[in-house]
């Protein structure tokens, strides 16, 4: 019994020390971000490699989402005779919550594993241990363009796949379904604020984005120097993003909406 | 101006304005009190470092002199990487101090660290070169980050370096490309890229071909004294290592246990190192691992039941 409170006390002291130590971590790498200003070569890299790299995951998946939905809604609103507000359904969904959520889900799988495993890998290769002894701080040259990256990256790839997801509801429900043009467009906009629907939704893809890169940049910093340490960085990166987005979801949904 | 040429410059001041000449035990002394202040580029004082539970430092005492290659020795496990990582400030010791250049390197800010390091060259053990860069990119990192110099320079200074190693033909290609040796070679250019004025080399021979091997030997003894450096390498590959050291500390239970030239330990009194020095199988490290009971007793006993972890 007494230690099994032990091992439960030192499991939270442990992921206390560990929540201290990313917290530390975010204000170093923070710290690095005013001298990106001087390199902005550095960002648009990253940029590159976090969000262009993800568009196709993103369009696809944004696509068939959007496909999807609009399939669903349809022929739960033909039940009541409300098939035309499917734009509505549709829009207010994907940009309140599809949208960021999925994004993030799949930005976390995309783009944070591969910045889990690039800097699990360049820690176990002593690539930044080489550059400390190059005194080049990696915190400024390695982490920070790339948590900056992901910050920025995330809420746009959110509003391009809420873009094809709307898009793809369309083909299907006016395109295949025969929901009118007008009532389709229509709707949505007198039912969709920009405020209350589509502003929120922004905050939410800027906080997933933002709670997104810093798990994967940290799990790869701290991931033990060996190849197993790395492949559990990599699993802890998507496994804890899922859960950070999903949970900091309902809390956000809470105060936004609630 | 080097410590030499400052006490001959002093004695022929003092030569001249007081017009007497300094007698030979005085000019010893004063010789002496400047190489011991002023030729060491590394000083370590009771160095005493844990990692965990295990201690492996136990108060090492070790001076390294500029100018030469000096080889700290001792097997697998010993902290000979550690101790090149507390040198660098990458690690702090728990006890005792460490000065490099005359900074206490512990002591420093971050910027002062830097700064020192700057003058210092590390060439680790797997190359560390950036993966998504070329070797000629590798070679200018430290340029571009440090200095502002025109990109038609740094190309000529990154020409020269890989000249030096003999890749130069090599600088389009991609570390992936590299062979283990070339691999070295090519962060060995990168690690003088600044001009350093020591460079440590962590077991730069481990697993190299003969040919690679005599190369990197050859290398490190020639950029040394070409380059005026100082050189720290740790290894145990004592013949190497050996045939370019001028001294070799020899580091043993989280002390160095012995220091001298490569002849001097060859033909030390210490059976330990007489074993390391010649890869004797038998010796004070017995042959073998110490078991809780005697062979025969062992092949008696009644097996314990065991699952294999597949």
């Amino acid at each position: 019994m007494v230690n099994g409170f032990q091992r439960l006390g030192a499991r939270a002291l442990a992921i206390a020390e560990r929540f201290g130590r990313a917290f530390l971590f975010l204000l170093r790498a923070l710290a690095g971000m005013p001298a990106l200003v001087l390199r902005p070569g550095l960002v648009v890299q990253q940029l590159y490699s976090v969000g262009v790299l993800s568009l196709v995951i993103i369009v696809v998946s944004g696509v068939f989402v959007g496909m999807v939905l609009g399939l669903q809604g349809y022929t739960t609103l033909l039940n009541f005779g409300a098939e035309q507000s499917l734009g509505v359904l549709v829009a207010l969904s994907i940009v309140r919550e599809l949208g960021p959520v999925v994004t993030a889900l799949l930005f976390a799988g995309r783009a944070g594993s591969a910045l889990a495993a690039e800097i699990g890998l360049m820690k176990s290769t002593e690539q930044l241990s080489g550059m400390e002894m190059m005194a080049v701080d990696p915190m400024n040259r390695v982490i920070a363009p790339r948590l900056l990256a992901g910050f920025l990256a995330m809420p746009l790839l959110a509003a391009i796949f809420s873009f094809l997801a709307i898009l793809g509801s369309y083909v299907i429900g006016v395109g295949l379904l025969g929901v009118d043009a007008g009532a389709f467009w229509g709707q949505m906009q007198d039912a969709v604020e920009f405020r209350e629907d589509i502003l929120n939704g922004v905050i939410k893809s800027v906080v997933f984005g933002f709670v997104a890169s810093w798990i994967a940049v940290f799990e790869g910093y701290d991931a033990e120097p060996t190849s197993e340490g790395v492949s559990r960085a990599t699993t802890r990166t998507v496994v804890y993003t899922a859960l950070a987005v999903l949970g900091l979801d309902f809390v956000l949904t809470a105060v936004m909406f609630g | 101006m080097t410590d030499r040429s400052v006490i001959d410059s002093a004695q022929v001041l003092l030569d001249t304005r007081c017009r007497c000449k300094l007698n030979a035990p005085w000019t010893q002394f004063m010789a002496d009190t400047f190489a011991d202040a002023g030729d060491h580029l590394v000083d370590i004082r009771d160095l005493h470092f844990s990692r965990g539970e295990r201690l492996l430092f136990d108060g090492v005492e070790l001076s390294i002199r500029r100018g030469e290659v000096t080889a700290i020795m001792g097997p697998s496990g010993t902290g000979k990487t550690t101790l090149l990582k507390l040198i660098g400030g990458q690690l702090q010791p728990d006890r005792g101090t460490i000065h490099v250049e005359g900074q206490h390197v512990a002591g420093l800010s971050t910027r002062g660290l830097y700064k020192l390091r700057r003058r210092m060259g590390m060439l680790f053990q797997s190359g560390a070169l950036f993966t998504d860069l070329s070797v000629f990119d590798n070679v200018a990192f430290p340029l571009r980050e440090h200095t502002d110099l025109p990109e038609p320079l740094i190309r000529d200074l990154v020409l020269l370096k890989l000249q030096a190693v003999g890749l130069r033909g090599a600088r389009d290609l991609m570390p992936a490309q590299l062979s283990g040796g070339m691999a070295r070679r090519v962060a060995l250019a990168r690690a003088i890229a600044l001009d350093p004025t020591m460079v440590m080399y962590d077991e730069p021979f481990t697993g190299q071909d003969p040919i690679s091997m005599g190369v990197l030997v050859d290398l490190i003894r020639r950029l040394n004294d070409a380059l005026g450096l100082s050189s720290i390498i740790v290894s145990h590959d004592v013949a190497e290592t050996a045939r370019i050291a001028d001294r070799i500390h020899v580091l043993h239970g989280g002390r160095i246990v012995e220091s001298g030239t490569p002849g001097a330990l060859y033909e030390s009194q210490s059976e330990w190192v007489r074993q390391f020095m010649h890869g004797l199988p038998d010796g004070p490290v017995p042959f073998h691992y110490p078991a809780a009971l005697g062979f025969d007793e062992d092949l008696m006993s009644q097996p314990r039941s065991s699952r294999g972890a597949w």
